[in-house]
């Protein structure tokens, strides 16, 4: 089955020539009539923006400078008002969703008691917190960000991939991605009515002094917390905290004194309220996790266990990556909250199960099989573009632990025309956009982050794997 | 502002003038033995830019006699020597790129850029042209440093820590220069006279750029107490000590205005200005110039350790 072509009407049999959709309509006949050189001209541009920008990766980087320059598309992707209204109604109520089970698996576990979930899948996930037990983070929020990954299959066939919802990066691209094509193509910019994404860090500093956990307080402190320099992420680190205009902290200019977090200043300790850490659980607190840690802040814990700070995300959201029990979403949405899923999962067979491990092994060769903890593209199988001995490779390994794989059919995910060696030719994406839970309300800046596989035929997208980035278009008409 | 990122500010310009100074030292050192030696004499200025830079020991041990090619190699580019001028841009880059949002990106630029340009270098120091061209565009790079700070950096706290590291280590350069060379400055010495002693005075003037000054301030021939006189006590000349306390106080002050409060570092500097403000050169020798410059170099140790205390940690 060809894929969905995103620019184009779906196809019919035997038409010569496709249709375009209306949203396309203007961006592809500008495409038609700008002269290739004019397109090769602007890419070499895009390209010397990003290098300037991409200075900025690379001085961080030393010897893997090179690795962090992740490809840059100057075909935007388009999504129109009315697929982003639904959109928008389905990442909201799925990142409710998200929030309100986090609370349960860390409360009273009713989706337990009510047999949504087995027990197993919550108790014996590697990402389970127990120190996160009976504890209720500040106004009850677990994810603040979700960078929940979706795909397309059709005009209305929207997919969730991944929810995403330990630290999902990516971010700064979706802000730059806008910056570059708005000065390279100011004349497609006035032709078109495009939202805005520049609202996101405003969006992300309200969603963050809303959780502050003191209340009343109309002036909290907000830092966000990085490994430090040699961290991959960290150019994306140094560009939010300007943007917020936070102080970009690292573990040992933060100290614990009597459950409260303060922060070494020239003007002495101050008391830090919200901590935007983009760290991972197991490195925040050496006193509770892992002891060889030297990024994090000892006692941290203690003062979060006591009320005293707000860490976004909270700590253990990472069972709801789990790739099982992203499987039972739909259900554990209606149950938090009386609806269905507003947008789909993508069908998986869990493992786990005898009788879907069996169907799954039958016909292994057109599906994709995940790890349930994997994460950036890494240790999984597609089916359709792997040999037979990979293949079996992957069968005895699957067949010695079943449990810790997933499998999904392989989707035809939607292309957009991307520019290539020798011109336009339609590449696979996703898209990521980014959704904020605050104390008081859900912020989604409209769009987000489009991946597209470079190669030809790709569906990998992960930057990892050699994937790019587009700028992400929605369009009011 | 985080300590750490003051602390990050200080260190880039202290480590951008050391540099600059170091390149002024070997510069003047380079012009000395190119001289006659029937007017140098068997130069010691080798030995005495390794004592200047404080390096002596690490020098000796790895190279054992000062010559023009070892001193060179190791004062300007040995990255195994922890205070060379190549050492020195490296550690004042990656202490601006530590706190790159704190700086304005022509600042941080410009002290990117010259670590980039050394990675290219490939030094030779037996070609003289190279390394005074080296040496001078050392110079101009801390002289991009301090003029895109001044011209482009908001007057707040970043700055004030960027010009109090400047000025510390610029005090501490100027008398760790007279430490090493009072002996040419003694009285006693003024009957020899001589070529000798009026080239190693014009010398130490050069090594902090003052040769010019010194007609302008004196209007006189170069007189070994007037020299004392204008690297100590003369406000005028901006390396002298007492300049270099005129900046340190009032950086000091601003950041006690800023914060609403001052604290033993403010109190330490002020003590040492008003000394210095109160001295005469004649009674400076009278005491013992080479007391008072090591009685200055301890108190200027210490108070950099008292900022560190109350605000850097």
């Amino acid at each position: 089955m060809p894929a969905f072509n995103e620019m184009h009407e779906p196809g019919v049999a035997g038409a010569t020539s496709p249709k375009v959709r209306e949203v396309y309509a203007r961006l592809s006949a500008w495409l038609e009539s700008a002269p290739p050189v004019l397109l090769a001209a602007r890419r070499r541009q895009a390209e010397h923006f990003f290098r300037r920008i991409g200075i900025t990766f690379a001085v961080y980087g030393d010897d893997d400078a090179e690795e962090r320059l992740i490809p840059f598309d100057i075909v935007p992707r388009i999504i129109s008002r009315p697929e982003w209204t639904r959109l928008e109604a389905g990442l909201e109520q799925r990142a409710r969703a998200l929030n309100a089970f986090l609370l349960d698996v860390y409360g009273k576990r009713e989706c337990v008691a009510a047999g949504i979930i087995p027990e197993d899948l919550i108790l014996q996930n590697p990402q389970f917190s127990l120190e996160m037990q009976g504890l209720r983070p500040p106004h009850d929020v677990f994810v603040h960000l979700a960078g929940i990954d979706l795909v397309r299959t059709g005009p209305d066939e929207f997919y969730v991939l991944e929810d995403n919802a330990r630290t999902p990066s990516g971010v700064s691209y979706m802000l730059e991605n806008r910056e570059v094509m708005m000065r390279l193509f100011p004349e497609l910019f006035s032709e078109h009515r495009i939202a805005p994404v520049e609202t996101y860090t405003d969006a992300l500093l309200d969603t963050l002094r809303s959780v502050s956990p003191r209340a009343g307080d109309s002036d909290p402190t907000v830092v966000l917390l990085t490994p430090g320099p040699f961290n991959s992420a960290f150019y994306e680190h140094s560009f939010l905290a300007d943007k917020l205009g936070v102080e970009l902290v690292e573990g040992a200019d933060l100290f614990v004194d009597d459950a409260f977090v303060y922060m070494r200043t020239t003007d002495g300790p101050k008391r830090v309220d919200v901590i935007y850490r983009r760290l991972d659980d197991a490195f925040i607190d050496p006193l509770c996790f892992r002891p060889d840690s030297i990024l994090g802040v000892p006692g941290l814990m203690g003062a979060y266990a006591a009320g005293n700070v707000t860490l976004a995300n909270a700590v253990g959201t990472g069972v709801s990556d789990d790739k099982a029990v992203y499987s039972y979403m739909p259900e554990l949405i209606r149950f938090y909250t009386g609806e269905d899923a507003k947008i789909a999962n993508v069908p998986t067979w869990r493992c786990r199960e005898p009788d879907a491990l069996a169907e799954v092994l039958d016909r292994l060769p057109e599906l994709v099989v995940k790890e349930c903890a994997g994460s950036g593209g890494y240790g999984m199988l597609v089916g359709p573009t792997s040999t037979h001995d990979e293949i079996e490779t992957f069968r005895a390994k699957l067949i010695a632990n079943p449990a810790t794989f997933i499998a999904q059919p392989t989707l035809a995910l939607s292309t957009c025309p991307t520019f290539t060696d020798t011109g336009l030719a339609p590449r696979h994406v996703d898209l990521r956009p980014f959704v904020l839970t605050g104390a008081d309300k859900v912020r989604i800046t409209p769009g987000g982050l489009t991946r597209v596989a470079l190669t030809e035929g790709s569906l990998v997208v992960n930057s990892s794997q050699g994937g790019g980035t587009k700028d992400t278009w929605v369009l009011d008409a | 502002m985080l300590s750490r990122a003051a602390d990050s500010l200080y260190w880039s310009a202290r480590y951008i003038e050391r540099a600059d100074f170091l390149a002024r030292v070997l510069d003047a050192a380079m012009r000395l033995s190119a001289l006659p030696s029937s007017y140098a004499g068997v130069s010691a200025e080798w030995e005495s830019a390794v004592a200047t830079a404080g390096v002596a020991e690490a020098f000796h041990a790895k190279h054992g006699v000062a010559t023009e090619a070892s001193v060179l190699q190791f004062l300007a580019f040995d990255y195994d020597n922890p205070s060379s001028i190549v050492s020195c841009i490296e550690a004042a880059r990656s202490n601006s790129r530590a706190v790159r949002t704190a700086l304005t990106s022509d600042t941080w630029e410009g002290v990117n850029a010259a670590w980039n340009e050394l990675q290219r270098l490939e030094p030779d120091v037996s070609d003289h042209e190279a390394t005074s061209r080296f040496l001078d565009w050392v110079m101009r790079t801390s002289l991009a440093f301090d003029g895109s700070a001044h011209r482009t950096m908001l007057r707040n706290d970043a700055y004030w820590f960027l010009r109090l590291g400047m000025a510390i280590e610029r005090a501490d350069n100027t008398a760790r220069l007279l430490d090493v060379k009072y002996h040419l400055l003694l009285p006693e010495r003024e009957p020899v006279g001589g070529s000798l002693d009026y080239f190693q005075w014009t010398t130490i003037l050069r090594e902090v750029s003052a040769l010019t000054a010194y007609r302008w301030v004196y209007r006189k021939a170069v007189k070994p107490m007037l020299v004392a006189d204008l690297l100590i006590l003369n406000r005028q000349m901006p390396r002298s000590l007492a300049a270099c306390y005129e900046v340190i106080t009032s950086n000091l002050d601003h950041l006690a205005e800023a914060y609403g409060r001052s604290g033993p570092a403010q109190r330490e500097a002020s003590a040492i200005l008003s000394r210095l403000d109160r001295s005469k050169i004649e009674q400076v020798f009278r005491g013992g110039l080479h007391e008072f410059i090591t009685g200055f170099l301890r108190d200027n140790v210490r108070l950099s350790a008292t900022v560190a205390e109350q605000y850097l940690i």
